[in-house]
């Protein structure tokens, strides 16, 4: 088992504005919280809230109008770098998966090193099979992405992520368009893969359930502009399963939070936010 | 053998589907309707009876299947240009904004000028008639595959980006492992498109421009289909025209068939399952 001691980003001040200085909108303001080294950090917030804006701004996709994000002891953006350069410590499972249809479930899970560089091409399908085994879903190896689940599209996402060994794994509302069912096995495959893994997950989602039951720490944010409004500390034990649902302790943390977060729906539903 | 069993087995299928038919009892009314037309003396187009007789004379006339290839060998000739000129032009646009801010305004000028509105001007400024119907043939498939990168790599999920970026693709490898085979889904529709642009060119252009000078086997006749349809109506010949229409149609379809065929085989992952 590999256990990265390293992999914290420390979000410091972090203001981001659409448009201009005086007449834009301010999407995060005055952002301060950690995320700690091989966690689960969940980010909740009503849709709209900002909380997309902040992974971008780690993942390098936008630049960041003030403050700082660190990764470890390197300056992801702050003063004189407002865009951080995307790179595969970060890597990014979209809400929609961003599998590419052109190539096959293998292919993709061998992208990153191929690219990199890293690994010879042999290498990497040897490598890519192996993690795909792993996760039991060897059988997929020669599929295309539009011939599989989106469920299991979810999860090949996943294994072609921890490919680059990334430090950081940004999670956009990946369960986001599956049903509840599918969902909840989705959450104890990728407590599976942190289990094994132990690496940093920072998790954008507006379901507190699924926040609870996956975070070592829940990050309740308002809604725009966004900045945490509670952090919650869950101590429940990793590895959890699905009967952690129904415990008392569970119940506790939600009522404790729920809230919160009904408030800031509550804001940005009267603001107009719309789900997009 | 099993691949000949599977086509026994898959043309026993076809006959047993409604669809296949749908189609076929729809073509035998039409081909009926048009026979009474015909001999009622409704419609003077020649009636399919005479049209069959006179395809079977001509069947064996080097002339006519000579005339099929000269308008082959220059629909293929332009589509190949076009495709070969018109990829790398249109992912150039859609690549730079500056190349397109350069090309786009010239191009969207010109597009709106109809192939056929060139035929005099090529034929001036070409060196041999060949190649002035060529150039037309050319321009007829050119701008419906540019048309059709640019719009395709354009469209491209930014997420595929995104993602190709951030597992360290350089920009070398953007393009070829992202840019490249997002786009060839949208080329294979330019291409299925253009091609049919072209045999409608073709035929045109070989009527103006009178054939071409490879007209020189079976006399006039071997100036391509085109010439072909007006060669007959020149000669009175009224089932040779329906014979020539018929001829492009079959042409047309062959074309597009086999390119959608084509098509299908690069884009493994678009197959239905």
């Amino acid at each position: 088992m590999r256990r990265p001691s390293k992999g914290e980003i420390r979000i410091a001040n972090v203001v981001k504005i659409y448009g201009s200085e005086e007449v834009g909108i301010r999407a995060v303001d005055d952002c301060t919280f950690d995320v700690p080294a091989g966690k689960i950090t969940v980010v909740v917030g009503p849709s709209g809230c900002g909380k997309t804006t902040l992974l971008n701004a780690i993942a390098g996709f936008h630049s960041i109008t003030s403050g700082t994000i660190h990764l470890d002891d390197l300056m992801l953006c702050g003063p004189g770098r407002a865009q951080a350069d995307p790179g595969p410590d970060r890597i990014v499972v979209f809400q929609n998966g961003a599998l590419f249809p052109w190539k096959t479930i293998v292919e993709n899970v061998a992208f990153g090193p191929i690219v990199q560089g890293r690994l010879p091409r042999k290498e990497a399908f040897d490598k890519a099979r192996r993690m795909l085994a792993e996760s039991g879903l060897h059988n997929l190896e020669s599929n295309y992405p539009g011939e599989i689940s989106s469920g299991m599209r979810r999860r090949v996402e996943i294994a072609r992520a921890l490919m680059n060994d990334p430090k950081v794994l940004l999670l956009d509302e990946p369960y986001r368009a599956l049903d509840s069912l599918t969902k909840s096995v989705m959450h104890e495959a990728l407590l599976e893969v942190f289990d094994r893994n132990q690496v940093t997950i920072f998790f954008i989602t507006h379901d507190l359930e699924e926040a609870i039951f996956l975070g070592h720490r829940v990050v309740i944010m308002t809604t725009r502009p966004c900045r945490p409004k509670k952090i919650l500390t869950v101590d429940i034990p990793h590895p959890r399963d699905y009967s952690v649902l129904t415990a008392k302790r569970f119940r506790e943390y939600l009522d404790e939070t729920v809230e919160a977060v009904h408030e800031e729906a509550l804001k940005a539903f009267a603001a107009g936010e719309r789900e997009r | 053998m099993t691949g000949t069993a599977a086509l026994a087995e898959r043309t026993y299928q076809l006959l047993l589907s409604v669809r296949f038919w749908r189609g076929a009892v729809a073509t035998i009314v039409f081909i009926v309707l048009w026979e009474i037309a015909a001999r009622a003396g409704i419609s003077r187009v020649p009636a399919p009876s005479a049209v069959v007789v006179t395809f079977n004379d001509l069947m064996r006339d080097p002339s006519y299947w000579f005339s099929w290839y000269l308008s082959t060998r220059r629909v293929f000739a332009g589509f190949l240009i076009a495709m070969l000129v018109g990829i790398p032009l249109g992912l150039a646009m859609a690549v730079s904004r500056a190349f397109y801010g350069v090309v786009f305004p010239v191009f969207e000028v010109l597009r709106p000028i109809p192939p056929l509105a060139w035929v005099p001007a090529a034929i001036i400024f070409w060196p041999t008639q060949e190649l002035s119907i060529m150039f037309v043939t050319f321009l007829g498939a050119f701008y419906t595959i540019v048309i059709n990168v640019i719009g395709g790599a354009q469209t491209i999920d930014l997420r595929y980006y995104q993602a190709a970026r951030s597992m360290g693709s350089s920009g070398w490898d953007v393009f070829r492992r992202i840019i490249l085979p997002g786009t060839v889904p949208s080329i294979v529709v330019g291409a299925t498109v253009g091609i049919g642009i072209a045999w409608a060119v073709v035929v045109a252009a070989e009527m103006i421009s009178g054939g071409g000078s490879a007209g020189s086997m079976g006399g006039a006749k071997g100036g391509g289909l085109g010439f072909f349809i007006w060669n007959s109506y020149v000669g009175g010949s009224y089932t040779q025209i329906v014979v020539g229409m018929i001829s492009i149609g079959v042409a047309g379809y062959i074309s597009s068939a086999a390119l959608r065929k084509l098509g299908e085989m690069v884009t493994p992952w678009l197959r239905e399952q």
